[in-house]
């Protein structure tokens, strides 16, 4: 019997994996042969997906972007064998774009079948939790504080210490909640892993419960990935019939059950805060910090909340030790960082390297320019709030502090190009009118100021007062920077300040043609 | 796609009864209520708000707060159009504001047979194959105007 992966993967099924699955399965029945179909997550080389892999004694080979067409033509190429045809890549783990990558968060990702446990810890699953139950749960805070790993989610905040704030507190209930909200365009880092080792949030949030002295934890996802909330439903109930979900999990006397939630459409609910109070039943709406969610969280109970990836690369921290994960990356910049490749991008899809590779690598030699082939003009690093980076700034290390010092962010890493057509003007009144349509409310500064950029800009680009509205717009930026309750606001003028900062003669062009 | 059960009061307690159980449970009976009756009328925010001891004025901030909860029901299928910066960067404004120029139609409108409602959504995740769109539960990258058009024709077909 042949193994053949083609993935379950969003990315994967939107460029028609499902129809060539079932086509896959039509073919080789027609032809009497005896294949296994897995689906599996994505391997990341997005640009070529829906990707085949077929096992062969050399290894998994390739075939991609593989259409409903092409199966006809595969079967009779013999690519059950690996063999030759112009969609075949080689072995997946040689090809040049993986050999580069360091995957650790991703390691197991588009490798294993998502859906089986006994696949999950044949690659090393649940070994994290396993020694988690040896060391005792002071033991796994102090690993996690030393492996240097902080939030993926963007703002960075050191997880140890996290956890460290919620086991203090006096026992009773307390929570875990993923940050499973990942809204962020360009970003798609927490859906391949829900989708491709969901296993590894699973196991992430028990060792988190059992750090921390809680029983229940939460996966607040969004609305807009219906395909990962299928897929991440089933991998709890697999979790939970192999009992590593429930009472007394594998005798270790400590019990751990969690759920999934479902969002509504509301982009502020990836704020903390915000996701807390929608979790409990409420409006999205930002709570002031202090108290934070560790003291007071969910149901006003001690609360751990993480991003997804955070809490995936948990398992492995505690699997190799925190030792070997802080060996990785620069500076104050511990371990791997995800990249997400998007936008206007001829090599689009998830690059796991260590921090502090240049931007400009990123940009010309891994993602290898744009798509419609024309020059880059900007770069857009961590989501709709991020920053937008000129061609200038591309020996940039890709590290927080590094960033930080150039007023931008890496946000949860991922990128977006532009060509040379794209007009920054435009670009930087739909992050003001993104966070006006996105505002919870509450504070004024986000509520109006988001509001009144919007109208500036407009004033802006009908050459109205230019000198006088862009300083306008520069001092109703810096309002909404400081004076804003949460990062929706207070991070909504990077993309305008950079595009300020860095494309000035977008601003100053003869008044613009009406919007398109 | 959405169901679209004629509502009844009896029904919607039946549903929100079933989810008490859970901690925090309005965002799952919103859901739920919605995927049986197609949207979350009035009648049921009312219920809602009895059964969770909460005053309808309350429990109405949390309806409209979420984009997608609506009063009445949406078109039979739904085609959500990303806006998001990764899909810009390949063009989906035009794109999308030439579609909805065609079908004569705005954001948050429906075709007049109502067989589609159309709405913006602000990514997909599917940002190394922009621009994208979702047709009701079907991801769809790499999208272009013939394909959008064949969705318009698909819908009014069932």
């Amino acid at each position: 019997m042949t193994k053949i992966y083609i993935p379950l993967d969003m990315a994967a099924v939107a460029m028609g994996a499902d129809r060539l699955a079932a086509a896959v399965a039509k073919e080789a029945a027609a032809r009497g042969l005896d294949v296994e179909i897995v689906r599996n997550g994505s391997r990341g080389m997005l640009w070529l997906e829906p990707l085949i892999e077929v096992e062969t004694p050399a290894g998994r080979v390739g075939y991609g972007p593989a259409k409903v067409k092409d199966v006809a033509s595969l079967f009779e190429s013999g690519f059950l064998t690996g063999g030759a045809h112009p969609l075949n890549i080689g072995v997946v783990d040689e090809h040049p774009w993986m050999k580069r990558q360091n995957r650790v968060t991703f390691v197991r990702c588009g490798v294993i079948d998502p859906l089986s446990v006994a696949d999950y810890e044949a690659h090393g699953g649940f070994a994290g939790l396993k020694r988690a139950f040896e060391m005792g749960a002071p033991a796994v805070v102090e690993e996690v504080t030393k492996s240097g790993l902080r939030g993926r989610g963007g703002a960075g905040f050191p997880t140890g210490i996290k956890w460290k704030t919620v086991a203090d507190c006096a026992p009773g209930q307390k929570y875990v909640v993923v940050n499973a909200d990942e809204g962020d365009s360009g970003t798609f880092a927490d859906r391949m892993i829900m989708e491709g080792d969901p296993l590894s949030l699973i196991e992430g949030m028990i060792i988190c419960g059992y750090a921390i002295g809680g029983s229940k934890g939460y996966v607040y996802l969004r609305s807009e990935y219906p395909v990962v909330a299928k897929v991440f439903q089933a991998a709890i109930e697999k979790a939970r019939e192999a009992g590593w979900l429930g009472r007394n999990i594998k005798g270790s006397g400590f019990d751990f059950d969690m759920e999934l939630r479902i969002g509504a459409g509301a982009y502020v609910c990836g704020e903390e805060t915000s996701l807390l109070e929608s979790l409990e039943g409420k409006r999205g709406i930002v709570r002031a910090k202090p108290p934070l969610p560790a003291h007071v969280g969910l149901f006003g109970k001690p609360t751990v909340v993480n991003n997804v990836l955070s809490m995936a690369t948990v398992p492995m921290i505690l699997e190799k030790g925190a030792k070997h994960y802080a060996d990785l990356g620069v500076g104050r910049s511990r371990g791997t960082m995800p990249l997400q490749i998007a936008g206007n991008v001829k090599y689009g899809g998830l690059f796991e390297t260590d921090f502090g590779i240049p931007l400009g690598e990123i940009v010309n030699d891994i993602a290898g320019g744009t798509r419609t082939g024309r020059p880059v003009k900007a770069v857009q690093v961590g989501g709709p709030l991020g920053a937008y980076l000129p061609v200038s700034l591309f020996d940039l290390p890709f590290d927080y502090e590094a960033f930080a010092a150039k007023d931008s962010l890496i946000g949860h890493g991922g990128l977006v190009i532009f060509d040379d057509t794209v007009d920054m003007v435009w670009m930087a009144r739909f992050g003001m009118e993104f966070c006006a349509i996105e505002s919870c409310g509450k504070c004024t500064p986000c509520r109006i100021g988001s509001t009144r950029g919007v109208e500036t800009i407009d004033k802006i680009r009908n050459g109205q007062d230019v000198e006088k509205n862009i300083e306008l717009l520069k001092d109703l930026c810096h309002t909404m920077k400081f004076g804003s309750l949460c990062a929706l606001g207070g991070f909504a003028p990077y993309p305008v300040e950079s595009a300020l900062r860095h494309f000035p003669e977008d601003f100053r062009k003869p008044a613009l043609e009406a919007a398109e | 796609m959405a169901g679209a059960a004629p509502y009844s009061d009896e029904r919607a307690r039946e549903i929100i009864a079933a989810h008490m159980g859970l901690e925090g449970p309005a965002l799952p009976i919103l859901h739920a209520l919605q995927a049986e009756f197609g949207c979350v009328p009035e009648s049921a925010v009312r219920e809602m708000a009895s059964a969770l001891n909460i005053s309808r004025a309350e429990m109405h901030g949390v309806v409209t707060f979420y984009h997608d909860f609506h009063s009445s029901p949406h078109g039979r299928h739904t085609l959500k159009i990303c806006r998001a910066e990764s899909c810009q960067s390949m063009g989906a404004e035009k794109q999308a504001n030439e579609f909805l120029a065609r079908n004569k139609l705005e954001w948050h409108q429906t075709t007049p047979d109502g067989s589609l409602t159309v709405e913006p959504v602000y990514c997909l995740g599917l940002c190394a194959h922009s621009p994208a769109a979702l047709y009701d539960n079907e991801p769809i990258g790499m999208v272009d105007a013939e394909t959008l058009d064949g969705l318009v024709e698909e819908a009014k077909g069932k």
